[in-house]
């Protein structure tokens, strides 16, 4: 009987049924488009900051450089000989240098890796090494203006046949167990060869970026020579170019074996650390206690990163979580609203019949239930129309949107203080020598940092709107409780019906 | 059946306060027919309402049934009352009061929804009371299909599906032709002596009041007993008016 005088009745007031459930349908189709295009904008923030330092990588650690540490000041120095005031070397011998460097940040210590790892609700840390190759070959010039040092660049002292020198970026990634997953190796794919594994962990093999490779006419088998050591070309990968990405990818040992700073060996040292914490609610927490942990080091996450983000992908953000989401709620509200008026209304034109019903002696909460029954009916008619609503809404916005674009701003937590910026390189040296320096060496610094300098290249994503389970879900109880709040209202209105009272009416 | 003490109502109309029921004492016997006479508005619906629990009095006891099993209706819960009405009162009104969405059949199964009766008996039982009242044709057309004398017997058959031990009648043939208003009374006289009801029957109409056993007149809140043909043969009905068709 519930059933079939739920749909009779229904059927007789189809015209007022139809408005709220119309009503309610755009409610939740909207609430599925915005929260499908919230989806798809945080995709497409994630798509643009994972390129950036990894897929997997939520917080990661650096340490500004002290002031002095470089040799760069207002001029560089060329020594020469193993004490750095060695002999100059006669005229016309052609000097070959090849160093690898790290530049703008400062080192971390193994320990500081594993410290890290230990901490409450990490799941990962690996350490990383940012550091760029520098090449260059020089003629030493018959005139002299004396033994020792020259000014870099300056009068009589310059060298003839100046050329600036050629640079790669190298990134030394720990190949070992879980930390593979971590750092921009893990976001690079798989062009041709093979990828960076475990047992290379003291081998001279490198991976290189397929855009360098094809630039430099390398492939896979070919010599790549790095700090005067020959390494072998295993695989290329695809990266970004959004991410500014390292034109090579060797074993963290090697790179620390060949790697210097300042003139000082990496041995046993990173530049940066890459931490996964367990979960997306613990990132902050865990950004905090690294913190703590390193106190003089710079911890950056995601949510740093994505306040930086700017274009069209930070607007669409912006109007999908503060426009869009209010005009949901509003939208809802009214639907909510009109929906409990409506109902009410129909039960205050049925009061004779429950008037009736009762003095048949249906209780009120019989009454009550086939009042809140046929007002969930219309509910989740509604809430289905609206997932096909939101399904199209979604689908219309993903269809007529442009790609977005995304660049990130020049001022969050650099390791750099004030900025990315470029220091001279450290640690070059000629034969026999030690301490040397060139100006204006190729960016050492973190790489996503670079990307937050001025001149951070404009990235393009296209938005996809995402309508998760969740979402349907979140429909259908919206479209019960619709129902529910209609019908309670209406529900309530037929309680309070006394039978004498309601029997008397004139209809 | 019913043993009314002192039985007062009052409403409150505006700023001033109506006595609907003034003191009314009252016995019905179980099998009993009484009809309720009067002007409109002088509490023949309000007394009515008050012996089918419909609505409470402001002072005064209402007795309804056996001492041991029944109780006062002015004293018991509201889900007390309902019980008793699903179970045991009848209700005939002078709209019908069907509900405009359901069948013939479904009209009457209602009655039957709040005693839990299973469906299938419920269909069965429904059928039968319409098939008594010669609507066993009639039972899938909704009441917008049925003449008024179909639909009062429709509700006739509402009242009656559930066996009550008592029917209340407002007005059954206040919106009737002649005609009708001659078949339904004569059926319900039928319905009374078939089923031994305790009928209480409110009209306005002499030619009706006079057929019942027992006549009461209500002026101004209070009723006095008119007509006492109880102690007469119970079977014959009124002069002049004779049980109608049922086609």
């Amino acid at each position: 009987m519930f059933f079939t005088y739920l749909g009779r009745e229904l059927r007789r007031r189809a015209r007022q049924a139809s408005i709220i459930a119309i009503g309610l349908a755009l409610g939740i189709g909207l609430v599925i488009t915005v929260t499908a295009l919230s989806s798809g904008v945080k995709n497409a923030q994630g798509e643009v900051l994972h390129s950036l330092y990894g897929q997997d990588t939520d917080i990661t650690v650096t340490k500004a450089p002290t002031f002095g540490s470089f040799s760069a000041g207002g001029s560089t120095r060329f020594r020469f000989g193993g004490t750095g005031s060695g002999t100059r070397p006669k005229a016309g011998t052609k000097v070959t240098i090849d160093n690898l460097t790290s530049t703008g940040l400062s080192s971390l210590s193994a320990a500081d890796v594993t410290s890290a790892a230990k901490l409450t609700n990490v799941a990962a840390a690996a350490g990383g090494l940012t550091l760029t190759d520098t090449k260059d070959s020089i003629t030493i010039p018959s005139s002299t203006s004396g033994g020792g040092g020259f000014g870099g660049g300056g009068g009589g002292g310059g060298f003839g046949n100046f050329h600036p020198p050629t640079t790669m970026t190298v990134d030394g990634v720990d190949v070992s167990g879980n930390a593979a997953a971590l750092g921009p190796l893990s976001s690079a794919k798989l062009a041709s060869g093979r990828t960076l594994a475990a047992s290379d962990s003291n081998s001279d093999v490198v991976l290189l970026d397929s855009n360098y490779a094809t630039s430099n006419k390398l492939k896979v088998g070919s010599t790549v020579t790095i700090a005067k050591t020959s390494f072998k070309v295993v695989g290329l990968v695809s990266q970004a170019a959004s991410s500014n990405p390292p034109d090579a990818f060797i074993p963290l040992a090697r790179a620390q074996a060949l790697g210097t700073a300042s003139g000082k060996s990496l041995k046993g040292d990173v530049n940066t650390i890459y931490v996964a914490a367990n979960s997306a609610q613990n990132i902050t927490g865990v950004s905090k206690e690294l913190s703590a942990l390193l106190p003089k080091t710079t911890v950056t996450n995601q949510n740093d990163l994505a306040k930086q983000l700017t274009g069209s992908v930070a607007s669409a953000s912006s109007l999908a979580n503060n426009l869009g989401k209010w005009l949901a709620i509003a939208v809802l509200a009214a639907a909510f609203l009109l929906a409990s008026l409506l109902t009410t209304a129909a039960v205050s034109r049925r009061v004779r019949e429950f008037g009736t019903l009762k003095a048949l002696g249906w209780n009120s909460r019989r009454v009550v239930g086939q009042v809140v029954g046929e007002a969930i009916t219309i509910g989740i008619i509604g809430g289905a129309v609206g997932v096909g609503l939101g399904f199209l809404g979604s689908a219309l916005v993903g269809h007529f949107s442009s790609s977005l674009t995304a660049s990130l701003g020049s001022d969050t937590g650099s390791a750099t203080p004030g900025g990315a910026r470029f220091f001279g390189g450290g640690g070059g040296g000629f034969p026999g020598g030690g301490g040397g320096g060139f100006p204006g060496g190729g960016s050492g610094v973190n790489r996503f940092r670079s990307a937050l300098a001025n001149n951070s290249p404009t990235i393009h994503v296209h938005l996809t709107p995402t309508i998760s389970g969740g979402a349907i879900a979140a429909a259908v109880v919206l479209a019960i409780a619709g129902g529910l709040i209609a019908g309670g209202f209406g529900g309530w209105r037929a309680a309070r019906l006394r039978p004498a009272a309601a029997l008397a009416r004139v209809e | 059946m019913y043993k009314l003490t002192n039985v007062k109502k009052d409403y409150q109309k505006g700023r001033g306060v109506v006595h609907a029921l003034q003191g009314v004492d009252l016995t019905i016997d179980d099998g009993e027919w009484l009809a309720i006479q009067g002007p409109t508005g002088h509490g023949k619906s309000t007394l009515l309402q008050m012996l089918g629990g419909l609505d409470r009095p402001t002072s005064g006891s209402i007795q309804f049934g056996d001492p041991v099993s029944g109780g006062d209706l002015a004293q018991l819960r509201e889900t007390q009352v309902t019980k008793v009405r699903a179970e045991s009162i009848g209700f005939i009104f002078q709209t019908f009061n069907l509900i405009p969405t359901l069948t013939a059949q479904e009209n009457v199964e209602v009655a039957l929804v709040p005693l839990r009766v299973p469906a299938a008996e419920r269909r069965q039982r429904a059928a039968a009371a319409l098939a008594d009242l010669g609507l066993a044709d009639r039972a899938r057309h909704l009441p917008s299909e049925l003449s008024g004398g179909q639909q009062q017997r429709v509700a006739i058959a509402r009242a009656l599906v559930k066996e009550p031990k008592v029917l209340l009648a407002d007005e059954p043939t206040g919106n009737l032709d002649e005609g009708t208003r001659d078949e339904i009374i004569g059926l319900l006289e039928k319905m009374w002596r078939d089923h031994h009801l305790t009928l209480v029957l409110v009209t306005h109409d002499s030619t009706v009041a006079r057929r019942a056993q027992r006549l009461g007149i209500m002026k101004n809140g209070k009723l006095s007993i008119k007509q006492d043909t109880r102690s007469q043969a119970a079977s014959a009905p009124g002069a002049g008016l004779q049980a109608g068709s049922l086609g």
